[in-house]
């Protein structure tokens, strides 16, 4: 690590994309290349900067495990039903090779439990993009509705990370039914007096849109995130309109009305510790069990 | 039939729509509200009060319009978010009174354009979805033609769900599945057997109560049947305490894909 030290941040390295051509001795897997900027980032470094990038701010997609580790305090996350699984109950053709494919990357296109923020017990869902891009299966819904059952009965905060291309087709209309379950878990949450609060990551769209990625008592973003309902293809596709610049993203659903505030990776957690003290919730004196 | 052979009669344009059911039922006593009170009226949501027999009525449809005029005017059967939120705005002065809701649900799916996105469609029907399943009245939806995706849903988080024996209901349109999976529409016939969209279907995978016979135009013995029907069961649900209507139609949809889940 030391040894690059010379390649930190705002040297001429950063801005050229012939960078490897200067430091020829750097192997090739230490080295990322921003899809935004294209700007190549030591892999150590955009790892210390919470897989953003130093040079254009982009928010690299990141695993489920990594947003865990930026947002709950070490080794505090205890998962729960993570066994649970479905199949393919349609018998919807190649959807099992899918489902196969798809668990290199993880069990499910969510990953929920408890976890201490801050010090304090918050029920955490986090979403992977990996897994069928994140699209809303009937485990993932059942796993999410489980994770708001659990916090309404022990009266804890729930945060989400959604990132979701949408509905699961192979799963059809049992797919569809998962926003009005999830839905009604979060309603029952919410009348219970508790903070629910969504962090909405790049892509978040479709069928978790038109559920509860918009069902937060406070929604964040982070920055540069696709946020829609119909995403900007299909618009273009059916529609044949041309779409406004940036329409969309984080910023431009801010300026809309329909988020709290756009925060970035490394001030995710701070915030989020933030809101959950001013709404009443205390540190946790023993670990989360 | 076969799937794709329900999918085109649930779209056939000579069908009847949602202001033709009104009309049968209704006749004479319906009254038609308007507008979201935050933004416009949206024709494509039909709306307004009625009375079925002795007991006032909430109706909400989803109007694809009968001819090209009224097509355009009705944007096809496409809501955008002030006609959900109109939805929700009814839904909600029914349970003030509370009265039962009707929902008549004909629709591709909601519109998918700029204004649409730029207004909060996500963020209309995930509140439609969320106020719905505790709204302290009784609600039955029946789909009568298409039901398209979270537009569709976004009436149809009920007590009960009806479906006429020719509408269908999917999480995506039979096109656009094949398109994406397959990249190639003309498979359309193969993913509407595969997204299992049909009335039969879905009774047998638990999401739907009933199957309607499809009343034909002149046919005022069907109407009254399907009248008689829905008061029914409309009064069966007004007489339960309304938390237990509420924690029925969570359990509803609480149950409904789980018998497949394993640990
Ligand atoms: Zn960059």
């Amino acid at each position: 690590m030391d040894l690059f030290s010379f390649v930190k941040p705002k040297n001429e390295l950063e801005t050229t994309t012939d960078a490897k051509q200067n430091v020829p001795f750097v192997p090739d897997e230490m080295w990322t290349k921003c899809p935004k900027c294209n700007t190549m980032l030591l892999t150590t470094d955009l790892e210390e900067n919470f897989n953003v990038c130093t040079h254009c701010d982009h928010h690299f997609r990141i695993s489920t495990k990594q947003r865990i580790d930026i947002l709950a305090d070490s080794d505090s996350f205890v998962e729960r039903d993570s066994e649970l699984s479905g199949g393919n109950i349609l018998d919807f053709p190649g959807y099992d090779q899918k489902l196969e494919k798809a668990r290199e990357s993880g069990k499910e296109s969510v990953v929920c439990g408890e976890c201490l923020i801050g010090g304090i017990k918050t029920v955490l869902c986090v979403m992977n993009a990996g897994f069928m891009m994140g699209s809303m299966g009937t485990v993932t819904g059942e796993k999410i509705t489980r994770a708001f059952e659990y916090a309404t009965e022990n009266s804890l905060p729930v945060v989400a990370c959604t990132v979701s291309g949408g509905a699961r087709m192979q799963e059809g209309i049992l797919s569809l039914m998962q926003m009005a379950k999830t839905s009604g878990a979060v309603k029952r949450h919410s009348d219970a007096g508790l903070l629910y609060i969504t962090v909405l990551t790049d892509p978040t769209t479709g069928g978790v849109t038109a559920s509860f990625a918009m069902e937060g008592d406070i929604i964040l973003a982070e920055p540069n995130t696709l946020v829609a309902f119909a995403g900007p293809r299909v618009i273009e596709q059916t529609m044949r309109q041309k779409l406004p610049k940036d329409f969309q993203t984080s910023e431009f659903v801010l300026q809309k009305g329909f988020i709290d505030a756009v925060v970035s990776r490394d001030k995710l957690k701070a915030t989020i510790t933030r809101l959950l003290k001013i709404h009443g919730y205390k540190e946790n004196k023993e670990a989360a069990q | 039939m076969t799937a794709y052979e329900k999918v085109m009669a649930a779209r056939d344009a000579k069908k009847l729509t949602a202001v033709d059911y009104i009309a049968r039922m209704f006749s004479d006593s319906f009254i038609e509200l308007h507008g979201d009170r935050r933004f416009a009226d949206d024709k494509a949501i039909v709306a307004g009060l009625a009375m079925l027999y002795d007991m006032p009525l909430t109706i909400i449809g989803i109007e694809k319009g009968r001819n090209t005029k009224e097509r355009v005017e009705r944007n096809f059967g496409q809501a955008q978010p002030e006609g959900y939120r109109k939805a929700l705005r009814l839904m909600k002065q029914a349970e003030k009174f509370h009265r039962p809701v009707l929902c008549l649900v004909d629709t591709s799916g909601a519109y998918p354009g700029i204004g649409a996105e730029e207004r909060g469609q996500g963020q209309a029907i995930a509140e439609n979805l969320m106020e719905m399943m505790t709204l302290k009245t009784p609600v039955l939806t029946i789909l009568i033609g298409e039901g398209g995706s979270g537009g569709a849903l976004a009436l149809a988080v009920s007590d009960e769900v009806w479906m006429m024996e020719n509408s269908v209901y999917s999480v995506i349109s039979p096109e656009g599945c094949a398109s994406i999976l397959w990249k190639d529409s003309s498979k359309a016939p193969q993913a509407a057997e595969a997204l299992k969209m049909t009335a039969q279907d879905l009774f047998d995978l638990g999401v739907v109560e009933r199957i309607i016979r499809q009343p034909k135009a002149e046919d005022a013995a069907m109407f009254e049947s399907l009248k008689m029907l829905i008061c029914r069961t409309l009064e069966k649900n007004l007489a339960l305490p309304t938390d237990r209507l509420t924690e029925q139609r969570y359990a509803r949809f609480r149950k409904i894909g789980t018998a497949h889940l394993t640990q």
